[in-house]
C-alpha cells in the first residue's frame, strides 16, 4: 500500500455508451454500464468496506467483507462482484451487515499476528483500517488453529513474504497475472490450508518471479513488504517523477524519509505506466548513495597519473583552460562533446549548446548514434517526424502486433506487460527475431508466427512482406492515394513487385520459409489494426535505416498509421534517448531535427543565444574516434555516458581515448571511460536534480529533486559553470528557464513549460497551439511532411560475414534486471539475477565445439577476442549466439566490429562473426582490462607525489 | 582519417543509391548524403583520394558522385 492516498474505488472503472442509474443509501448515482457497486458507491461518496478488492484489478470476490443489501433480492451479494442496474437500490450499512462484516473480520483477524505497534505496516495497513472501520473489539477464536509460526521468507533482496500475516485475498496472485502477465504466483491447496506460493520454485528468489513488485504494492497487509520498509519504517513524503532507466520512462513516486528514499512506488496516474514498474525501477534506486560515487572533482595531468581532489572552481577552470588550449594548438574543431540519454532535456540542451555557441563547433553525438539513429533518419525520411507514431496505450487497440528485433519482457518489461494484456486479448503477434525471446511463448501467449530470420537479413525480410502485400492486392489503395506521394509510390511499388524480393527468393538469405512469411504478411495486412514494435535489433545493423524506412513502407502501405491501434513504435533503449535527440544532439541537427545548414533555423538561434554558428556538421561520436585516432580530435568532454564500455571494437576507442589530450568525464562513477579521463567532474542522480525526460512515445515527465547534489551541483549547473569558464555566459537559476528556452526556439515544443507539465501530468510533443495538451497519435489527417514518402529499400548484405575462420554469428542484447552498461544496476541487488554475462548458443554448435554448459568459452571475432561462460539454449538457432554487454570485463564490445549503417554510423552490434572454442582462462584483453583497471582504482586513491597538475 | 574506412563508408552510401533506377538521381542523393552528413575532414579526407589516387576503390556510383557534385559536397571548403 503506497503513501499516496489514492481514492481506491475498488473495481476499475469502466466505460460505456450505456448509463445506469441506481440508488446507493438513498444517493442517486448513474454510471456506465458494466460498473460494480462498489465502484459507483464510491463515485457517490460511499466507501463499502473491502479487502480482496482494489481498483487495480478485477473483482474477485472472496474476503465477503463488501457485503450489500439489494432492494427485493434475496441475501448478501458483494458488492466487488454485482453490477449496478437501472433502478437498483442498494443499502450499504444496517445492523445485518454490521453484524456480518464484523463477524469476518473476526475471523480473518483470529489468524493474524496482533503485532500491529511492532509491524513493518504499521499507519499504512488495509487489514488495519477495515479492522477499525468495521468496529473490531474482540476475537472469540484466538486458541484455534492458525498459521502464526509459519517462516518468513526473504528470499527475495528487495521484499519479504511473511505468510504470517497474509490473509490470502489473491490480490497478489491477480496482480501477478492480470498486470504484470507472468503468472508466478499461485495459491496452493484448499480451506483452511490456502496459501500463497511461488511457482517453479521454493521460494520467491528460485521461482519464476520477476521481482516487478506488483504483489507488493497489491498486499493489504505486511505479507508481502519491502524490506527498506521493514527495515527503515513508513516514508513521510512522496515526490512525484520519472524513473531514471528504460526507454518506457514509468512514472514513479520517491516515498521518504527527509531526503532518504524509503521505496518507489509506481505512480497510478502515470500515463506511460498507469501504476506498474519493474525489477529496475522499482527497486534498484541503491546506486544513487552507493559508496563508489565520486563527489569531489578529479583533474590528472596523464591517465597513468593519480587523480588529484581539487575544489569545483579549479575543476572548472582547469578544464575551460585545457579546452582553449587545445582549440588555439590544434583549431577549433579539435573538440567536442558527448550528451547522454542518461541526462535530462535540460542537460543534453546545455551540453550541445555549449558545444555551438561556446565551442562555436557542431562536433556534437549521443549515444543515441550507437542505438536509434537509423529511427531518427529513416522515420524523418518516410514520416517527416524522427519519431514513433503512437501512445502505448495504443497497443490496448492494435489487433495484430508485430515485434521485430525487440525484446519487450526484459527491455521495457511495463510495455512488455501491457502487450501481453493485449495478447491475452486475443489480438495475434508476430514476432521478427533470431531468438526466441520470451513473448514467442509466455503464459496464454504464444505468437502466430515467429520468423526467425538470420541476424543481417532484416530487410529481405520486411521486402518480402512487402512484396506479399504487394502481389496478393493488400494494399490499401485509398490511404496510399490521399495520403501518399503517388510518384514515390509508384516507383516503390515497381520495385517491390519484383521476384527478387519475393519470399521464395528470400527464403534462402532470411532462412525464414515463404509460406510463414506470406501468411504473417497476409495477417499483418489484413488482421484489423496493426502495429510494428521494434528495437535495436533493427536500428544496429548495416542497413539499419533501411530496415526503418522499410518499416514505414509497410505501415504507409497497409494504412496502418494516424489511428489508435496501428503505427510505427520504436522502442527506446534508455529513457531520454528520444529527447537527447529531440534536444540536438547531433552534429548535423539543431534542436527540433532541424539541419544546421538551415539559415532560417539557425539565424533563429543566432539571435538568441548571440554568437554566429556554423553550418558545417560536425563529427559523429566513430568519427571522433577516426579523428582522434588520425590526431585533428584532442579534446572531449563526456556528460553521462561509458563509451568505453558502450561502443563496439573496444580496442579501437581506447585507443581514441588516449590519443586525446583532455578527457573529461561527467559522471556518478569512476566508469571505464573515465579512466581515460584528464578531468572528473561527479555527476548528480537524478533524485538529485529537476528537469525533464521524454520517453519512447513522445511523452515529457518531470524528474523532481527529491534529495540535495551529493556533489553541490546538478549536472545542468556543471555545464553552466563550465560556459562561463570558456567566457559564454549562461546564467540559468533553474532547470524550468531552459525548457522555457527549448519552447521558444523549438516549434514542436512550443507550449512545453513546467507549468503545464505540472497541470497535466506529462505531455506529449508536438505540443504548441494546434495542440496544447500534447499529441498521443501523429500524421492523423496527413503526415508531418505533408505526403507519405515510399523509399527505396534493396537489400544488401552486410560486409560482416560468416567464413571458414568465424562460422558463426554473435547477436547482443540485454536482460531484465541489467541495465545498459551495468553502472546503476551493478551497484544494486539486481546482481543476484544476473551476476555476470553469459553466451548462449544452441546444442548443435555446442556439440560441435564440444562445449558444455557452464564452460569457459572463447569468443574470437575479427576485431578480438573474450571469454564467456557458456550456456546452451535451443533459445538460440544453429549458427547463432547471443551475450548481453552489462559487465566491462565481459568485454563484450571487445568482439563487436565496427561495421556500421550506412546513413548513421550506427554500430552493427548485432552482427559479428565469430568462432568458439573451449578455453581454460580469460583472454589477453581480459587479463589487460583486469591490470588497467586494477592501477586505476589504485590512482584514485593514491595520493599525488609531485606538483600540482 | 581512415581512409579506408571513409571508402567503405562512402562505398556503403553508395550502394543504398544503387537501387535508384535513374542514375542522376542515385547521384545527386549520395552527394546530398556526404553533404549533409559528413564533416568536412571527412569529405576533404574522400576528395583527396579520388585526387589522387590511381586505382580508387570507391565504387562508380560515388566517383560518379563525388565528380558532379563537388561543389556541393565540398561547398566553400575548396
Amino acid at each position: 500500500m503506497s503513501l499516496h492516498c489514492h481514492h481506491d474505488r475498488g473495481t476499475p472503472a469502466r466505460t460505456s455508451t450505456q448509463h445506469v442509474t441506481l440508488s446507493i443509501d438513498g444517493v442517486p448515482i448513474t454510471v456506465p454500464a458494466g460498473t460494480s457497486v462498489m465502484h459507483a458507491a464510491a463515485e457517490a461518496g460511499i466507501d463499502i468496506p473491502k479487502l480482496c478488492a482494489t481498483e487495480q484489478l478485477e473483482s474477485f470476490g472472496s474476503c465477503r467483507l463488501c457485503v450489500v443489501q439489494v432492494k427485493n433480492r434475496r441475501g448478501y451479494p458483494a458488492s466487488c462482484t454485482t453490477l449496478a442496474e437501472e433502478g437498483m437500490e442498494v443499502t450499504t450499512e444496517n445492523d445485518a451487515l454490521f453484524r456480518l462484516r464484523r463477524g469476518v473480520m473476526e475471523l480473518y483477524i483470529s489468524d493474524h499476528p496482533l503485532d500491529c505497534l511492532t509491524c513493518s505496516a504499521n499507519g499504512n495497513c488495509e487489514l488495519q483500517d477495515q479492522a477499525g472501520r468495521v468496529g473490531l473489539r474482540e476475537v472469540r477464536y484466538a486458541d484455534g488453529q492458525n498459521h502464526l509460526q509459519e517462516a518468513t521468507d526473504t528470499s527475495n533482496p528487495y521484499f519479504a513474504y511473511d505468510p504470517s500475516k497474509c490473509i490470502v485475498c489473491s490480490r497478489c496472485v491477480r496482480a501477478c497475472s492480470d498486470i504484470q502477465g507472468t503468472y508466478a504466483l499461485t495459491t496452493t491447496e484448499r480451506g483452511f490450508d490456502s496459501r500463497i506460493a511461488a511457482a517453479g520454485g521454493e521460494d520467491f528468489m528460485s521461482s519464476e518471479c520477476v521481482s516487478c513488485g506488483a504483489c507488493v504494492a497489491a498486499c493489504p497487509t505486511a505479507a508481502l513488504m519491502e524490506k527498506s520498509v521493514i527495515e527503515m519504517g513508513q516514508p513521510q513524503r512522496s515526490v512525484t517523477t520519472t524513473c531514471a532507466y528504460c526507454g518506457v520512462g514509468c512514472s514513479l513516486n520517491a516515498e521518504l524519509q527527509g531526503e532518504k528514499v524509503i521505496r518507489m512506488v509506481p505512480d497510478l496516474n502515470g500515463g506511460a505506466n498507469h501504476g506498474h514498474a519493474c525489477v529496475k525501477g522499482r527497486f534498484a534506486w541503491g546506486y544513487a548513495t552507493h559508496a563508489d560515487r565520486i563527489t569531489t572533482p578529479m583533474i590528472r595531468s596523464s591517465i597513468r597519473d593519480p587523480w588529484r581532489e581539487v575544489s569545483w572552481e579549479e575543476a572548472i577552470a582547469h578544464t575551460a583552460s585545457e579546452l582553449r588550449r587545445l582549440q588555439e594548438k590544434y583549431g577549433a574543431e579539435s573538440i567536442g562533446s558527448i550528451t547522454s540519454s542518461r541526462c535530462s532535456n535540460e542537460e543534453t540542451y546545455l551540453v550541445q549548446k555549449l558545444t555551438r555557441a561556446a565551442f562555436g563547433v557542431n562536433n556534437v553525438d549521443t549515444c543515441a548514434r550507437v542505438c536509434h539513429s537509423p529511427t531518427g533518419y529513416g522515420l524523418k525520411q518516410t514520416l517527416g517526424e524522427s519519431a514513433g507514431t503512437q501512445d502505448f496505450d495504443s497497443v490496448m487497440q492494435a489487433d495484430v502486433i508485430m515485434v521485430i528485433g525487440a525484446n519487450p519482457t526484459d527491455g521495457h518489461p511495463v510495455f512488455g506487460s501491457r502487450m501481453k494484456q493485449r495478447l491475452r486479448q486475443g489480438a495475434k503477434l508476430i514476432v521478427a527475431d533470431p531468438r526466441a525471446i520470451d513473448l514467442v511463448d509466455t503464459p496464454h501467449v504464444r505468437a502466430a508466427h515467429h520468423l526467425k530470420l538470420l541476424p543481417g537479413t532484416n530487410v529481405a525480410l520486411i521486402n518480402a512482406l512487402a512484396h506479399v502485400v504487394v502481389a496478393e492486392g493488400l494494399v490499401d489503395e485509398d490511404f496510399v492515394v490521399d495520403r501518399c506521394e503517388a510518384e514515390a509510390f509508384n516507383k516503390w511499388r515497381t520495385f517491390i513487385a519484383d521476384p527478387r524480393h519475393s519470399p521464395e527468393a528470400t527464403a534462402s538469405v532470411t532462412g525464414v520459409p515463404a509460406d510463414e512469411v506470406r501468411a504473417a504478411a497476409r495477417l499483418y495486412a489484413t488482421g484489423g489494426n496493426a502495429a510494428i514494435y521494434y528495437g535495436l535489433g533493427v536500428t544496429e545493423h548495416s542497413q539499419g535505416s533501411t530496415m526503418v524506412m522499410g518499416i514505414a513502407n509497410l505501415a504507409m502501405a497497409t494504412g496502418n498509421i494516424g489511428r489508435p491501434g496501428v503505427g510505427v513504435n520504436p522502442l527506446r533503449g534508455q529513457n531520454n534517448v528520444q529527447g537527447s535527440c529531440d534536444m540536438g544532439s547531433f552534429p548535423h541537427e539543431l534542436p527540433g531535427y532541424r539541419h544546421v545548414s538551415d539559415v532560417a533555423t539557425r539565424e533563429l538561434f543566432e539571435s538568441v543565444w548571440g554568437v554566429p554558428l556554423s553550418d558545417e556538421p560536425g563529427l559523429r561520436i566513430p568519427n571522433m574516434f577516426d579523428a582522434a585516432i588520425a590526431g585533428s580530435f584532442k579534446g572531449l568532454y563526456v556528460q553521462g555516458e561509458d563509451i568505453a564500455q558502450s561502443d563496439p571494437n573496444t580496442g579501437h576507442v581506447t585507443h581514441a581515448l588516449e590519443s586525446l589530450e583532455c578527457l573529461v568525464v561527467q559522471d556518478l562513477f569512476l566508469n571505464e571511460t573515465a579512466k581515460f579521463a584528464h578531468v572528473f567532474l561527479p555527476g548528480a542522480s537524478f533524485l538529485e536534480k529537476d528537469g525533464t525526460f521524454t520517453n519512447a512515445e513522445r511523452r515529457i515527465s518531470r524528474i523532481r529533486k527529491v534529495m540535495r547534489p551529493l556533489a553541490t551541483y546538478a549536472d545542468w549547473e556543471v555545464t553552466q559553470m563550465l560556459s562561463n569558464a570558456l567566457g559564454y555566459p549562461m546564467n540559468y537559476s533553474h532547470p524550468s528557464e531552459i525548457m522555457d528556452e527549448i519552447a521558444r526556439l523549438t516549434p514542436t515544443f512550443h507550449d512545453v513549460s513546467y507549468a503545464n507539465l505540472d497541470r497535466l501530468g506529462s505531455i506529449q510533443w508536438p505540443c504548441n497551439a494546434e495542440h496544447p495538451d500534447g499529441t498521443p497519435t501523429m500524421h492523423v489527417t496527413e503526415f508531418v511532411r505533408g505526403k507519405g514518402r515510399f523509399m527505396l529499400t534493396e537489400y544488401v548484405a552486410t560486409d560482416e560475414r560468416v567464413n571458414r575462420r568465424f562460422p558463426l554469428l554473435l547477436t547482443t542484447g540485454r536482460i531484465l534486471s541489467q541495465y545498459n552498461v551495468g553502472a546503476q544496476t551493478r551497484r544494486t541487488a539486481n546482481n543476484a539475477w544476473h551476476p555476470e554475462d553469459i553466451l548462449e548458443l544452441h546444442p548443435v554448435d555446442a556439440e560441435d565445439r564440444g562445449i558444455r554448459d557452464g564452460d569457459w568459452v572463447g569468443v574470437q571475432s575479427r576485431a578480438g577476442e573474450t571469454v564467456l561462460r557458456a550456456r546452451i539454449s535451443e533459445r538460440m538457432q544453429p549458427g547463432v549466439v547471443y551475450t548481453t554487454f552489462h559487465w566491462p570485463g565481459s568485454g563484450a564490445n571487445v568482439v563487436t566490429t565496427e561495421n556500421s549503417d550506412w546513413a548513421t554510423n550506427c554500430p552493427e552490434y548485432k552482427v559479428t562473426a565469430v568462432q568458439l572454442s573451449r578455453v581454460e582462462q580469460p583472454s589477453t584483453w581480459q587479463k589487460q582490462f583486469a591490470q588497467f583497471s586494477e592501477e586505476q582504482m589504485k590512482l584514485l586513491k593514491q595520493e599525488p607525489a609531485g606538483a600540482p597538475v | 582519417m581512415n581512409i579506408e574506412h571513409l571508402i567503405h563508408m562512402a562505398n556503403q552510401i553508395g550502394a543504398y543509391f544503387e537501387a535508384e533506377p535513374d542514375r542522376v538521381v542515385a547521384s545527386a542523393g549520395v552527394a546530398d548524403h556526404l553533404a549533409r552528413f559528413w564533416e568536412k575532414r571527412m569529405r576533404q579526407s574522400l576528395y583527396a583520394y579520388l585526387d589522387s589516387a590511381q586505382d580508387s576503390t570507391l565504387t562508380p556510383l560515388v566517383s560518379e558522385a563525388l565528380t558532379r557534385h563537388r561543389e556541393q559536397i565540398l561547398g566553400k571548403l575548396q
